[in-house]
């Protein structure tokens, strides 16, 4: 490792720490931290948004035209009309002409939800329900089958899970009754899956977790100290560097600290 | 000496099982002469070639019946090779394609290198290098004079492509002449069946036209690739795309009656018809959080989530921000809505400007109270979290697509002392906010609050025909599963989308 990507990487450790210092509290590293992080995503973002979207989508489709006749003698002219309605978007700097940028934001809503309610009925409405009638093996249910009993009670679980949990959202009529039952049944059913997903998402989780902790350990520090020999180029310098970082690091700490002492002390 | 008999024994008894293993593996016929050379296979039959329905073109599904030496004898068919008949004329549009696409990745390339070029000759006259610099001077003034002819001839070339194209069936149509067979799929044995998709757009090299002659052939092909039958050839047929997909008529039906009991339901909202709607427990804090929120004199952080404008949860989500705002602008509180897509962030400004106005305080709106923050995840959640700890809001309401941001969100607001409301339609999402918020919409409780809280005749309308089309779906399901176990599997497939 060569001292600027030692230093970059030294970055990148800073920053890590600096964003687990929220732990401890809000404080002014971790607010550089944020707003670097923000500020040059939002740059990139516009970098991005242009090369991935509005060139290939646009620009390079009238490529073929003159800026001229306004791209109209393009082979494919149609690829005009989203780009003049990105354009109306920019009237809402003018308090005059805002209105005029409705008309895209309606056209874009009404294409989405258009697109949407075909393809969510299909996915989410019939699809799940051919899915929930599924024959029972009832050979496994009587437990005469395989020794895997609970195999033929899931389908009976499934189907009435999914009823009991539609019941909950079922908005016209009070959760009394059998209905109340049969909801409470239902919400049940959701949060057994709920817990399962958090139980989930949790472990995935603490591998992000891993894998910071692993940058900091392999990447960071063994490369750049030498630890059992593996970066046989770190030198003084590199010392000097962490030591200096190291340093702003605790004294800010320190600081921190003192400031909570005279606090108490002057209450 | 014992030891040394035994291993004698054993080592003959090898030995012998050698010999009678290397007998069985090379099989002899009774005469004693060699294994029978791969001979020819039977041919594939029934060829047939068809459009592939309920597509937009572009695609021809193939069938045939399996050649009888499919996987068996000394002339097994191992694959199928799918040959079709190409026109040259194809192979030269492609080329020249790919001529075009070369001399555009020659402008990039050279638009990239001018600055450099141009660098470097400042460079080499500084120091004292001129021959070097009159190089580059010479390939700077090459490239200029170039670049302002390529655009031109790009252009005319594109040109000259689109018009050709059209030429397309007339050169499928001078079939057997000016083309070749070119293999376009190939299929392991014991499949009879292959669709030859291709691309709509004729600058793919795998495009395939619509509406012109294509020929087919399937050969049944050996170990020994050499050794293959051709079937026989079929044709013409032509790729066309349909207006209608068969395959999707239960979804337009479905949608067609849902969308029939939702104008039922809101005719009779209009008529004034009362329809009740059970009580939202996170929709009812609203209020309670909002005063909560005036009486302590901070603000309300209201949270749109990472969606688009176009997401059923973030138009959801703009209707509940029209009730908060609205009360807002009533209670004179301070609403800070920071916001991940440029697009939320304009029908959020709308939505909040029009509950201004409603609310009889057009002259409190300020644009500010919307805000784009960035597009990136994580950024974004740093950023709101930063808001939570500096700004102290006294309730945060999370509504809309939430994303792994949820539980980071939730638990800072949560560390900051806010009352948290939340809702969002995206499952593996709920549990955080279950967690971490005090109410929380669950899924569809996100819809159904828009409406609950708008009391407009088209949203409770349509909330009651959802309630309807639930409890259609609920006993379907039940009929379907009880028909499904008595063998009835036709029930079930009558509500099959196919593709």
């Amino acid at each position: 490792m060569d001292f600027s990507t030692f230093l970059w990487t030294s970055f990148a450790a800073f920053l890590t720490l600096a964003i687990f210092s929220f732990l401890y509290k809000d404080n002014p590293l971790y607010k550089f931290a944020e707003h670097l992080f923000v500020g040059v995503s939002a740059g990139y973002f516009v970098v991005i948004l242009f090369h991935n979207g509005l060139s290939p989508n646009l620009l390079q489709r009238l490529s073929d035209g003159d800026w001229y006749y306004l791209w109209l003698n393009s082979l494919r002219p149609w690829y005009i009309i989203p780009g003049i309605l990105g354009i109306l978007m920019f009237s809402r700097f003018s308090k005059k002409w805002a209105w005029v940028s409705r008309y895209p934001m309606a056209i874009y809503i009404g294409i989405a939800a258009g697109v949407a309610i075909p393809l969510e009925m299909t996915n989410r409405v019939l699809r799940q329900m051919v899915a929930s009638m599924t024959p029972i093996n009832w050979g496994n249910f009587l437990g005469s089958g395989y020794l895997d009993i609970a195999s033929g009670y899931s389908e009976v679980i499934i189907l009435t899970g999914a009823v009991s949990a539609l019941v909950y959202f079922f908005f016209s009529t009070p959760h009394r009754g059998a209905i109340g039952g049969i909801a409470k049944y239902g919400i049940w059913i959701l949060m057994l899956g709920f817990g399962a997903t958090f139980g989930f998402t949790v472990m995935n989780r603490i591998s992000l977790f891993a894998n910071r902790i692993q940058f900091l350990w392999v990447n960071w520090m063994k490369n750049a100290f030498n630890v059992k020999g593996v970066n046989p180029q770190a030198d003084t310098s590199y010392m000097l560097a962490f030591t200096v970082v190291a340093l702003i690091f605790v004294g800010y700490v320190v600081w921190e600290i003192m400031k909570k002492f005279r606090k108490a002390e002057t209450a | 000496m014992i030891r040394n008999v035994i291993y004698g024994i054993l080592l003959a008894l090898m030995s012998v099982c050698l010999a009678l293993a290397q007998t069985d593996a090379v099989p002899q016929d009774s005469a004693g002469t060699a294994p029978a050379a791969i001979s020819p296979p039977q041919p594939v039959t029934g060829l047939t070639a068809k459009d592939t329905p309920d597509d937009h073109g572009h695609s021809i599904t193939l069938k045939w019946t399996l050649s009888p030496d499919d996987q068996g004898g000394a002339h097994s068919v191992r694959t199928y090779e799918v040959f079709r008949w190409v026109p040259f004329f194809m192979d030269s549009m492609h080329a020249r394609q790919y001529s075009v696409d070369s001399l555009m990745g020659l402008q990039t390339l050279w638009r990239r290198y001018l600055p450099f070029a141009k660098d470097s000759i400042k460079y080499f006259e500084k120091s004292g290098n001129a021959e070097t610099a009159r190089r580059f001077a010479d390939t700077v003034a090459y490239i200029e004079k170039r670049t302002s002819t390529l655009r031109g001839e790009i252009k005319s070339l594109q040109r000259g492509i689109e018009n050709d194209w059209e030429r397309a069936p007339q050169a499928h149509a001078q079939y057997p002449n000016g083309g070749e067979w070119q293999m376009v799929g190939q299929t392991f044995a014991g499949q009879g069946n292959y669709v030859n998709s291709g691309q709509k757009d004729n600058t793919a090299s795998d495009y395939l036209p619509n509406g012109c002659n294509f020929y087919y052939r399937v050969d049944a092909v050996t170990a020994d690739p050499k050794i293959r039958t051709s079937s026989e050839i079929v044709g013409p047929v032509q790729a066309t795309g349909q207006w209608y997909n068969v395959g999707r008529t239960p979804s337009l039906f479905a949608t067609g009656i849902f969308v029939l009991l939702v104008l039922l339901f809101v005719r009779a909202a209009r008529k004034g018809k009362e329809l009740y709607v059970r009580p939202l427990a996170g929709i009812e804090a609203v209020d309670e959080a909002i005063g909560r929120a005036t009486e302590m004199g901070k603000p309300i952080l209201y949270v749109l989530g990472l969606g688009t404008a176009a997401d059923i949860a973030t138009i959801a989500s703009f209707t509940v921000l029209a009730r908060v705002a609205k009360r807002v602008a009533e209670y004179q509180t301070e609403l800070i809505v920071p916001t991940y897509d440029p697009i939320v962030m304009s029908v959020a400004q709308e939505t909040i400007k029009s509950a201004y106005a409603d609310a009889g305080r057009p002259d409190s709106y300020r644009e500010e109270i919307v805000f784009f923050v960035t597009q990136n995840q994580f950024a974004y959640v740093s950023a709101v979290n930063g808001i939570m700890l500096r700004q102290h809001p006294a309730t945060n309401v999370y509504m809309g697509k939430f994303f792994a941001e949820s539980l980071i969100l939730a638990e800072t607001g949560a560390l900051a002392g806010s009352i948290q409301i939340s809702g969002t339609d995206e499952i593996a999402q709920i549990p955080f906010f279950v967690v971490a918020c005090d109410y929380t919409l669950i899924g569809e409780e996100l819809y159904a609050a828009s409406a609950y809280l708008g009391r407009e005749p088209v949203l409770l309308g349509s909330l009651k025909a959802q309630d309807y089309a639930k409890a259609a779906v609920i006993i379907l399901a039940i009929l379907g599963a009880i028909a499904v176990n008595f063998g009835w599997t036709e029930f079930r497939e009558i509500f099959r989308v196919v593709r």
